[in-house]
């Protein structure tokens, strides 16, 4: 995704990228980054949060128009519960499965 | 308080994540991630209050779409009710994307439109698979993407990875 973000911008569609795999995203270098530190999966807010995913597009769409440079992130400040337990828990390596 | 390990980085790396992953399993050719030390950058050229935005997704339209799919484009009225997702790596024990707005903020991207924060929503959204080939991507689907933009009239456009 950040890839095709990179394409449309240098052919001259400003563009702004929404998501939570913040080192994927900041490594590859995209114009405009919005980052909720999230689990995959809900990177524009929590589900049926429509207040939290406005905020979040809101500061997308402004992000569109305030930018000065390239690679500018802004982190929006919601946490996904208080115990952080998702960190740990996607792609452990104690779990013989498959990466979900 | 903090929600994570201080001995760590404060968000999660999932390129460590997955290198790590992969090689305990044996697998010893870590991946390698798109990597740019120079990044493009337009500023709108006109308000955004002017501007048609374009949304772009990871995710497949079905179960079916999802075992062929590379990029396509579909309509954005009515917006689509679900998508489909399994396919693709996100963190399924602590989350779910039965709400399409917290991937695809189609309905909110309306009501910024209806407010008259942007000037409009594109007619289609634009769908591309997330491929391990970063040259597929640049070369085949990125290309695709930009002349349904160019299409559409999109003057911005929100890129949403699951």
């Amino acid at each position: 995704m950040s890839l095709v973000a990179r394409h449309l911008e240098a052919h001259g569609i400003p563009t702004v990228v929404i998501g939570s795999a913040r080192d994927i995203v900041e490594q590859c270098g995209v114009p405009r980054f919005v980052f909720t530190d999230f689990p995959l999966g809900n990177p524009c807010g929590r589900p049926y949060d429509a207040d939290m995913q406005r905020t979040i597009v809101g500061t997308a769409l402004d992000l569109l128009e305030t930018a000065r440079f390239s690679r500018t992130t802004i982190q929006t400040p919601f946490r996904w519960d208080a115990g952080g337990e998702w960190r740990a828990s996607y792609m452990r390596l104690s779990e013989e499965a498959a990466p979900a | 308080m903090n929600d994570f390990d201080p001995a760590h980085r404060g968000f999660v790396s999932y390129i460590d994540k997955s290198r790590e992953f992969y090689l305990a399993r044996g697998y010893g050719n870590p991946y390698r991630w798109a990597s740019f030390t120079d990044t493009p950058f337009r500023p709108p050229a006109k308000p955004l209050r002017e501007c048609r935005v374009g949304a772009v997704t990871t995710a497949a339209r079905s179960v079916e779409d999802a075992k062929s799919y590379t990029v396509y484009a579909a309509a954005t009225d009515p917006a689509p009710a679900a998508l489909y997702t399994r396919h693709l790596s996100w963190h399924k024990q602590a989350t779910h994307t039965d709400d399409v707005e917290t991937f695809l903020p189609l309905g909110r991207l309306a009501e910024s439109a209806a407010a008259g924060r942007i000037g409009s929503v594109s007619p289609r959204f634009y769908g591309v698979k997330t491929d391990y080939s970063a040259r597929r991507t640049m070369q085949k689907y990125a290309p695709a993407v930009l002349d349904w933009c160019r299409e559409d009239g999109v003057d911005a456009a929100l890129l949403v990875a699951l």
